[in-house]
């Protein structure tokens, strides 16, 4: 079997979230600290996923640096973007809305 | 390596004669002169208003006497706001060869076109023959920005850099980063790495400056590119691109148009001072890249996770690609995949190793990608600054 390099990288020991290297289909499995678990969605290359289960307003952690707050409760493995994560400081915009 | 030795004591890579339009009403003018010219050494730059700007001229002054600069061809409608005259007295005062174009007084657009070939001609046989001397690491000013970042610019391009520019400055080289926008979030750490606690009191208050603008706009410089790319949030697009300082100390903080007083690691601010006006600070990627030449810089290494083409008039661009992907599709743009890294295909080092020796190369005249495909993007607005205070250049007191 080739060997790949892993899916996702943790960037510092202090950050909740994995960052992605090479695409994974929904239905991936992937092993976060010991336990197995099944993607609902597919994850493409720079996105991230959670690496427990959060509440809404914790803090996200990348680069062992807050980057922003969860806006919802977010399942161990799930992919964190601008649905369940938002700014600390600023709003960002979309081509069709302003969030 | 050798560079151009300018008689004003500094030392380029390039032997460019720009055609400069000074008001929008001679842009057709100034660029059928650098298209009839057909010489990737004539290069077009310009401002397009007509109200009279200090920030504009002073640009323009840093931009028609940098290094990379042999000799000007000014082109000018005649009624304009633009201090043509003042500028000219710059680039003269430079030693650089310099004529201005006056439309209205050279019988419009044919006589002016014929007029600016044979002045850019009688330039370039002037500074063909400019003395090409020694060139060292620590005469490079290298800048460096990100466009178009995504989830991979902070993890593998960004970084890569940073390695480049301790190794750079380690070598006595001045290094450039930039968009204190771009940087909220990281205040608190970047103020650590100030030379001085004062330097981290303007460093600081230099971001908070950036984000009080970006919130008066409504909007963080945030393109949803970015979030197409798995960026969630400014602060964290922010943390991604801070990656590009490095780990060096931070010699000082400078404006557009300062240039830095020796080798070391430098923070460009370029959010405008006093009330919001004009717009956001600076509206695309190449309107950075244009004050990092004005502070100097003799080369960009400009970092790309979704996939920027650019290039620039007057510096060349060194284009670094962060995601492997993008590398794939758009590798005739690219001159650096640092993707591999994702890929397992080397380290950190190793890249920022790449970038530092195509640096060396390119300093000493190896065309870049955007260079070969003739990318010359310019563009120049309006903005307004506050000369910088002491604290913010430690090393040049007394």
């Amino acid at each position: 079997m080739e060997k790949k390099p892993d899916a996702f990288v943790l960037l510092h020991p202090g950050d909740n979230v994995f960052v992605c290297c090479h695409a994974v289909d929904a239905g991936s499995q992937v092993e976060i600290d010991g336990e197995t678990i099944v993607l609902t969605e597919s994850i493409e290359v720079g996105h991230k996923i959670a690496r427990q289960s959060l509440e809404s307003g914790d803090r996200i952690v990348k680069y062992g640096a807050p980057i922003g707050s969860a806006t919802r409760a977010v399942a161990r493995g799930e992919h964190i973007h601008r649905q369940n994560l938002a700014s600390d400081y600023i709003p960002s915009h979309t081509r069709d809305k302003d969030e | 390596m050798k560079g151009y030795l300018r008689a004003d004591g500094r030392k380029g890579i390039r032997n460019v004669v720009l055609v400069v339009y000074l008001v929008e009403c001679a842009h057709h003018v100034a660029r059928a002169i650098v298209t009839q010219s057909d010489s990737p050494d004539a290069q077009l730059i310009g401002f397009p208003g007509c109200f009279p700007n200090e920030y504009s001229l002073r640009i323009m002054s840093q931009l028609c006497t940098h290094p990379n600069v042999g000799g000007v061809v000014l082109v000018s409608l005649g009624c304009e706001g633009f201090n043509r005259e003042a500028l000219s007295v710059a680039i003269e005062g430079s030693g650089r060869p310099v004529s201005t174009l006056v439309i209205q007084q050279n019988g419009g657009t044919t006589s002016t076109i014929e007029r600016g070939l044979s002045a850019v001609r009688d330039i370039q046989s002037q500074i063909d023959i400019v003395e090409r001397g020694h060139f060292d690491v620590s005469d490079l000013m290298v800048g460096t920005i990100c466009g178009g970042s995504d989830g991979t610019s902070g993890i593998s391009a960004n970084p890569a850099v940073g390695r480049c520019f301790d190794r750079l400055i380690a070598d006595g080289a001045a290094c450039i980063f930039e968009e204190t926008g771009e940087l909220i979030g990281c205040e608190t750490v970047m103020a650590d790495r100030a030379a001085t606690p004062e330097l981290g009191y303007e460093v600081r208050a230099a971001v908070e400056k950036a984000a009080r603008y970006y919130e008066t706009l409504g909007y963080g410089s945030f393109a949803p590119g970015n979030a197409e790319g798995g960026l969630s949030t400014q602060e964290e697009k922010s943390l991604g691109a801070y990656a590009k300082s490095g780990d060096s100390m931070i010699h000082g903080l400078i404006k557009p148009g300062d240039v830095p007083p020796g080798g070391g690691l430098y923070l460009l601010d370029i959010v405008p001072d006093g009330e919001p006006r004009y717009g956001f600070p600076n509206i695309s990627d190449n309107a950075e890249i244009v004050e990092l030449i004005a502070c100097g810089a003799h080369l960009i290494l400009f970092t790309t996770g979704r996939g920027s083409v650019v290039g620039s008039a007057i510096s060349p661009v060194i284009k670094i690609c962060a995601n492997p992907d993008t590398y794939r599709n758009l590798s005739d743009d690219m001159d650096i995949n640092a993707g591999k890294i994702l890929e397992g295909a080397a380290t950190l080092d190793e890249v920022g190793r790449e970038i530092y020796d195509l640096t060396c190369r390119v300093a000493d005249s190896e065309r870049t990608k955007s260079e070969a495909l003739g990318h010359q993007e310019f563009i120049l607005t309006y903005k307004t600054f506050e000369p910088i205070g002491p604290a913010c250049l430690p090393g040049r007191q007394g």
